[in-house]
């Protein structure tokens, strides 16, 4: 939103005070970028979380209790005690037993039309999915990759283990 | 019969390379469940360029170096296997619909019974999130119908956060008069489609 508002103000010509001016309207779009891009960047959230859940995101290790907003690139660890359940914004389920790693490579959805694309990767452990929209919409919209094999998603539940 | 031979080759090559790397070790298994809302299933497991369909409840490939395994699983092998993860898979989302009088924001008597079983689906949930759309009928113009649609998702956003749901676990949204329930001709007059979708999940 700031940068909507705020670039259009900004005069093309880097003259005099006019530096002043895009430097004062280029921290301000700055501060508001955080804001901007964790909201637009929700597309699942973490429902149940037993054990020890931890999120890596930009290369920071966060807990993930219940309620944690997740956000493409986003990679979900269980310990060996844990396991975690999670709601993508299709509806779709992806929940892991422990010593898992998952990762939420890509998630493009438009709740409008339902197409989009979601790319998941099962690094290690177990994993069971339930398709929502994206994959109801398009055979070809929702893959589930392991060390392996990718899996094509073309409806509803499954099962799939990496050891 | 040359195929033959290169297929032991490939084997025996594959194997001797699992073995110096130890990756022998590495599998993996996947199993198609029976779906809990009767559609139609499958997945397309691609291993290289192989591909195996996986496309009846219990059809299951393992896949290690070698060419995948098809089989049949057990339930005790999914709840032995998969258990944990099973047992985490969070509540499937739930879905109502809420009709409105016409032209108001203002719910029909039967909307507020179905309100009740919302609420009901809510405290199930530990951390629930909602995404409230709501409809119009095609009287009137698509600006208008825009802003009625746009009301009726506000108000009942509002009687969400009224009974205790947290304003940022609510997505409201308006879809106007563009996604008819039962389609009819433009202006034409239709309760079915006075409406307000909310998701539960």
């Amino acid at each position: 939103m700031y940068l909507q508002w705020r670039f259009p103000a900004v005069p093309p010509v880097l003259q005099g005070e006019n530096i002043v001016r895009m430097a004062w309207a280029f921290s301000i779009a700055l501060a508001g970028l955080p804001v901007a891009l964790a909201q637009a960047a929700d597309i699942g959230q973490v429902k149940v979380a037993k054990g020890t859940v931890t999120i890596e995101r930009s290369g920071q290790s966060l807990a993930a209790p219940p309620g944690t907003r997740l956000q493409t690139s986003d990679v979900v660890r269980t310990g060996s005690d844990g396991s975690v359940g999670i709601t993508m914004t299709d509806n779709s389920l992806l929940s892991a037993g422990p010593n898992s790693v998952l990762a939420l490579d890509r998630y493009e959805f438009d709740s409008t039309t339902n197409a989009g694309h979601f790319d998941a990767s099962l690094h290690r452990g177990t994993l069971a999915v339930v398709s929502g929209r994206l994959a109801k919409q398009s055979p070809d919209a929702m893959a589930v990759h392991t060390p392996l094999a990718v899996l094509g998603v073309r409806g509803t539940e499954f099962v799939v283990s990496a050891r | 019969m040359i195929a033959a031979v290169r297929a032991f080759v490939r084997g025996a090559v594959l194997m001797l390379a699992a073995a110096l790397c130890g990756c022998a070790f590495h599998s993996e298994r996947i199993v198609l469940l029976p779906s809990q809302d009767g559609h139609p299933a499958a997945v397309a497991v691609k291993q290289g360029d192989r591909q195996v369909v996986l496309d009846k409840p219990y059809a299951a490939t393992q896949l290690t170096f070698a060419d995948p395994w098809p089989y049949r699983a057990s339930d005790a092998e999914i709840s032995a296997g998969f258990g944990d993860a099973l047992a985490a898979q969070p509540s499937r989302s739930a879905s109502f619909t809420l009709y409105f009088v016409e032209g108001s924001d203002e719910l029909t008597e039967d909307a507020k019974r179905t309100l009740e079983s919302v609420f009901a689906d809510l405290r199930q949930r530990a951390v629930p999130d909602v995404v409230v759309v709501g409809h119009t009928d095609a009287v009137g113009s698509s600006t208008f119908n825009d802003e009625l649609a746009r009301k009726r998702a506000d108000a009942v956003k509002a009687m969400l956060i009224g009974r205790g749901v947290r304003a940022d676990d609510i997505v409201a949204i308006g879809r106007g008069k563009r996604e008819l329930l039962v389609p009819t001709a433009d202006g034409i007059a239709e309760p079915r489609n006075r409406r307000v979708e909310i998701i539960v999940r």
